[in-house]
Order: structure tokens, then sequence, then C-alpha cells
């Protein structure tokens, strides 16, 4: 049965109907994988002696130990962020004489050899063999070893568990937050106590098989949820959602673009994935929290700009990326009516800009952090509304990916995957790197002025830029037609 | 034989289907006919176990389908498209369905090769994946895929829609040889009264859920059925 599994992924990867097309961000995507892995390999490696070298008094284990609860629950919250559970389509397979626990444990065994798993085991791994040769107890430093794999493994699981749920994220930050707080200000020491914990293991390995029982349950407990879910109408069972006809007509304002303004509202507000994004918008308005309030950043502006993009570009990113994909179930039908190409991008783009300038508007509270931080913001904002804002429409024409709205799916749709993160960087680095250089050489208010500029530059050159974009959808109508109209 | 014992759906507080008792005996050609929205295709997909009833349970050879999976050993479907797996070529598929169903390469080919007049050399040999069939083809594909494996149950939703008029004639013939020795159940759904009357010997309207009509096909059915979805 496996093989069969095995085989129909290998046939739907290499079958896929943009494969080609995406080949470019998969050659980036194994890039970064290596990088990645070279650099965990090295840490690994040379870690034990570096650690040994810097602080020759402490042991590096438990120097390492001491950290381990953090790096994990650190892997917690990037993997709720990126890791998805493997999709997998199992509509065919459902009629056909499989049984349903056996889709639902090849889904959960699937996602237990991810590259998230792999990923850390690129450090722990050489770092074990360090240690053997260091003279370290072999059992005890095996034993190790085996319980951060049953840990790696939990964590696996344990994502998928709270991927679900919005709450459990929140009490998994709040709980890290707390743990650093009690930490920062001596209230308990608890990276004394996640220390001993794997001190015990090292010491006595047979604690290591704890691990198999917290694995066991929590791949118990992921077994119950998809169990329940491998039905056709999941979706719908718990709550019909009643079409409510919000009044949009404040749009009428805006002409002949408003009823697709119209139409994009609806599309957000009434769809899952969309209104995901939507939220998620908000929470990028308090990602400046994390580095103005830190030191280290402080003196890195290139990060500082970094972070100011964010808190009012979160929207405009990650809703702009996907156009015009979000309308990919009726492109069909948008291009079978008579209107201008123009008013339909136009319409997005409105859309991005209104929801950015709303964005800088609430994030003036971070006056508080200063005036230059705040003049990054507002940089970063006109360099969102300017250039963000048209690039993303432009990057937008080569979207080949349908998203179905409507599929709930077996899994997690609703994820930021690690392809949308390369197309940010571009976006982000750009500015990032405009103002680094124009404030180290230049300095003073420099870095702001160029940012903004470049910005105000793009919004005045729109029109223009916006008749080459325009040119370029129409040139591609019929490829993301096909495209759109086919099967992921 | 099938039993529906007081199957009922409710998707929040709204009833789509509420069907107190049919019992499908073996061998019988079952048709089931219904407006839109009338509970059709909720009723194949419990039956299916693709979505949990409200109340109520479905038995297929004595088997409860949402307590124990072994029905699905001797039931074959085809509800739409969507059920195919989009990237494989039809034979691919043919293939994964026959070994699923204990049938070997040969016996998928012998067996693939009595419906070449159906598919009218449009399916096999065409190097081409389902995904890139039209509708109707792809439907010709599910349907065949349905009733590989000799199962004694055949579940068709809609096999005559999107089909061209020469394919309705043979998907007939097709379904009254499958149930000419009654040792396959076969149920139908349609829209199309003509092509129902001709092919099922029992048919039952739904309306709104509730089984409104139970009747044995005679010459008079269609006329019956004609008056009473004029209104």
């Amino acid at each position: 049965m496996i093989s069969h599994f095995l085989n129909l992924e290998w046939k739907q990867y290499f079958r896929s109907a943009h494969w080609q097309k995406s080949i470019g961000i998969k050659i980036v995507m194994v890039l970064f994988a290596l990088y990645f892995i070279v650099c965990f390999v090295a840490i690994g490696a040379f870690g034990y002696y570096i650690l040994k070298k810097k602080m020759p008094e402490t042991d590096p284990l438990v120097l390492v130990n001491s950290f381990i609860l953090y790096a994990f629950l650190g892997d917690l919250i990037f993997r709720y962020l990126m890791q998805k559970l493997p999709v997998m389509n199992i509509k065919p397979l459902l009629i056909l004489p499989i049984r349903k626990s056996k889709l639902v444990h090849y889904v959960l065994a699937k996602s237990s050899v991810s590259f998230f798993n792999i990923l850390g085991l690129f450090f722990y791994i050489p770092f074990t063999v360090v240690l053997i040769k260091e003279g370290y107890n072999t059992v005890g430093v095996l034993g190790w070893l085996f319980a951060i794999i049953l840990l790696i493994q939990s964590v696996n699981f344990l994502n998928f568990l709270i991927n679900k749920n919005n709450i459990a994220l929140g009490v998994l930050v709040a709980t890290l937050l707390s743990l650093i707080g009690l930490q920062k200000f001596n209230i308990y020491n608890v990276t004394a106590f996640g220390g001993k914990i794997f001190d015990a293991i090292y010491a006595n390995p047979v604690y290591a098989l704890l691990g198999i029982i917290l694995v066991a349950v929590l791949y118990q407990l992921n077994y119950k949820q998809l169990r329940s879910l491998v039905y056709l109408d999941e979706a719908v069972s718990e709550k019909v959602v009643e079409a409510n006809a919000a009044d949009l007509s404040f749009a009428d304002k805006l002409g002949d673009v408003a009823p697709f303004i119209k139409n994009d509202i609806r599309l957000i507000w009434r769809n899952k994935r969309t209104k995901t994004v939507f939220l998620m918008s908000f929470l990028f308005l308090f990602y400046g929290l994390i580095f103005f309030t830190q030191q280290t950043y402080r003196e890195m502006p290139a990060m500082l700009m970094f972070a100011s993009l964010f808190v009012t570009g979160g929207f405009a990113l990650n809703y702009g990326q996907f156009i015009p994909a979000w309308d990919s179930a009726h492109y069909k039908m948008l291009m079978s009516q008579s209107f201008k190409y123009r008013k339909f991008l136009d319409s997005k783009w409105i859309l991005m800009v209104v929801v950015t300038a709303a964005m800088y508007m609430l994030s003036i509270p971070y006056l508080y952090f200063g005036v230059d931080i705040f003049l990054m913001i507002t940089a970063g904002a006109i360099f969102n509304i300017g250039f963000n804002s048209l690039f993303l429409l432009f990057s937008g024409s080569f979207n080949r990916k349908k998203i179905d709205l409507n599929k709930s799916g077996f899994g997690n749709t609703q994820g930021t995957s690690a392809t949308q993160f390369i197309i940010i960087i571009p976006l982000m680095l750009f500015p990032m790197l405009v103002f680094w250089l124009t404030d180290k050489f230049l300095g003073g208010y420099w870095g702001f002025i160029v940012v903004a500029a470049i910005g105000v530059l793009s919004l005045l050159c729109k029109k223009y830029v916006m008749n080459f974009i325009e040119q370029k959808y129409i040139e591609n109508k019929y490829v993301m037609i096909n495209a759109f109209g086919k099967e992921a | 034989m099938i039993t529906v014992e007081n199957i009922s759906k409710k998707y929040g507080k709204a009833e789509v289907l509420n069907v107190a008792s049919v019992t499908i005996p073996t061998g019988q050609s079952f048709g089931l006919v219904g407006n839109n929205g009338a509970g059709k295709t909720t009723l194949f997909n419990i039956l299916l176990d693709l979505i949990r009833p409200t109340t109520g349970k479905i038995t297929n050879n004595k088997i409860v389908v949402n307590e124990s999976e072994d029905w699905k050993n001797f039931t074959g479907s085809f509800i739409d498209e969507s059920f195919l797996i989009s990237y494989l070529t039809p034979e691919e598929y043919f293939d994964f369905v026959g070994d699923l169903r204990g049938m070997s390469k040969v016996a998928v080919k012998k067996f693939i090769a009595q419906f070449d007049e159906f598919f009218n050399d449009e399916i096999v040999g065409k190097k081409k994946y389902l995904r890139d069939l039209s509708k109707g083809n792809q439907k010709k594909a599910g349907i065949v895929a349905a009733m590989m494996g000799n199962p004694e149950v055949v579940i068709l939703d809609e096999p005559f829609a999107n089909l061209d008029p020469t394919t309705q004639i043979r998907l007939k013939q097709i379904i009254k040889t499958l149930t000419e020795n009654r040792a396959v159940t076969v149920l139908i759904s349609s829209h199309d009264l003509t092509h129902v009357t001709e092919v099922c010997e029992r048919i039952v309207v739904l309306d709104k859920g509730a089984v409104v009509k139970d009747i044995e096909t005679s010459p008079e059915t269609l006329k019956e059925l004609e008056s009473y979805f004029a209104l």
C-alpha cells in the first residue's frame, strides 16, 4: 500500500502542471536547504570546541542542554508558521478499497520524515560524534541523542495539533515569553531546570524511553483528530455559514473600479484563507515590537528597516503575492466579461494601498519608541505603497498556481510556505540594502529620505508602470487561464 | 442487499435528507430521481461513508457502512470527476484501481478491452492525463473503473450527464448487461427520466430529502414521473 502511495506522490509531483515553471524556485529552495545543512553540520562539529574555548569552566554539553528547551520552543513556533501537514488529495482514494486509517497513518508517517525533523539532526548527530570522541559516556550520549530525536518528533506532532488553533499558538507564545521573563528577572531559573532534564538523560539514558510515551500520545491525538476529518462534509458539518450581505455601498464612490473592490472585499471576508491573511496583517503590526525593543537590533539599522516594512506591509505582502491566484477559480469567467483589465488591476492596487495606509495610521503608537523609529515606519509605508504594491502586481503576472478558496483540504492549507518567503526577500532586501548603504555613507536622515523617495518616485510613475504590468497580464492571459483551470 | 434505516442529515438547522426506510434487494437496478437539492448525492455520499449521517444507518450486505470499511471490497462507485486521480493517465488509473481490487495487469487489460466501443478510441492509448480529458471522457473512465473487480454493488451518480447521445445509449446497454444475471445491485441517480426508466426496475423519487414515490418500473412509469415533475 505504501508503495502505491509513494508512486502516486512521485507522479503527482513530476506531472504537476506548474512543475517546470517553478523549477527556479525549487533550485533556490534546495540551495537554501544545503546552506542550512552546511551551517548546522559546522555548528555541530565545531560547536563543542568553540564553547570549550569561550567558557572553559563549563561543560559544553551542560551548556547546550540548558538551552535545548528554548530551542525546541522556538522550533515549534517556526514550524507553526512554516510547516504544513503533508497534503494528499484523498478524495479519489475514499471510494476505493483502502482503509481510512491507512491514509491517516501514511500522512502522519510522512510528516515525521519532513525536512524540519531532519534539519536539526545535522546539528545533533555531529555534536554527538564529537562528544563520544571527546570521551563522554557513549551510552549516555546515545541515549541523549535518542531523546532529542523523540523530542523532535514530538514537536512535529504537537505542531499539527496546535496548527488548527490560534489560541494554542497564543498559549505557546505566552509560555515562551513568560519563561524568558522568569529567567530574565531571576524569579525562577528555567534554563537550569531545562538543563537538568537533559543532564539527567545523559546520566541515566533510560529516561530517554519516556520520550517514546510522549511521541506515542501525541501521535495518537493527531490520529484521532485526522481520522475524524476524513469525510467530505467536514468543512460544513459544524456550521452552515449564512451569507452575510454587508453594505458595501461606500465602495461605490470609487467609480468604475467599485464592482471589483466590492468583490475583493467579499472574497477576503468570506473565505477562510483570505480572512486569515487579512487578520494576520494586524499581527504584523506588532512585528516591530520584537525589533524595536531589542538593543541589539537598535544598532542594526537594516534590520529595523526590515521590521518597519513589515509593520505596514503585512497585508500587501501576503495578499499581493497571490494576485491574481485568489481569483483563479473564476478567472475564466472574469476573462469572458467585458471590462478593462486595468480596472481589475487597479482595484487590487487600491486595496493594497488603502490597507497599508490604514496600517500606517494604526502604527502611530510606535512614536513611543522615538521619532526615528516612526520616521522609519513612515519611509517603509511610503515604500510599500509606492514600490511594493506595484512590484507585487507585476510579480503576480508570473503566478501560475491555482488557489482553491473553497477547499478546506486534508491538513492545513493556510500556512505560509517557504516558497512565499523567498518571493518576499527581494521586496524586503532591496529597501534594506538601500537604507543600509545610504545610512552608512550619508548618514543622518538620508536613509529615510532615499527609501521614501523610491516609493514616491514609483508612485509618480504608476501610470507607466501599470501600463507595462497590464501588458504583461494580457500577454500571459492564456497561460494563466490554462494553469488556473488545472488541478494542482 | 442494502438497507437504509432512519437516515437523516442536517447541516446546522437545515435538514437535507430524511429517509425512514428503503431496502434494495441484491440484483436490483435502482434509480434515484429528484430535482436539484433533493438529496440524491447526499444519500449516495452517506452510503459510501463519505459523509456521516446525523441519525440512522445504512447496511450494505450486512456491513454497517460507517462502522466497518469491508464493504469497499465489493462496492464500485463513481460520483464525479473529482474522484479521479487527475495526474494519472487512464491506463495507470485502471491499473491502480485494478490492483486495489485484486486484479492482475493482464486481467485489467482484458477487462478494459471490453469497453473499446464505449471509449470510442478517446481514452486508452492517448498518452493524456485524466485532467486533460474532456468532462465526458473523464466520466467514461470513472464509470468503467467503478465496474472493475466484479463488484456486487455499483453506485453511479448522474452517469448520463455530460455524455454524448451515442455513449448514453451504450452506457444503458452496459448497465443492462451488468444487471442481467441479477448478481450485481446497481444504484443510479439521474435527472433524466427517460434514461432512468429505461434501465432501472425500481425508481425512488426524492423531494427535499424525503422519499415521495417508490415505484416499480412499468410502461406507464415515465408518464407518471413526468406528470409528477411537471407541476
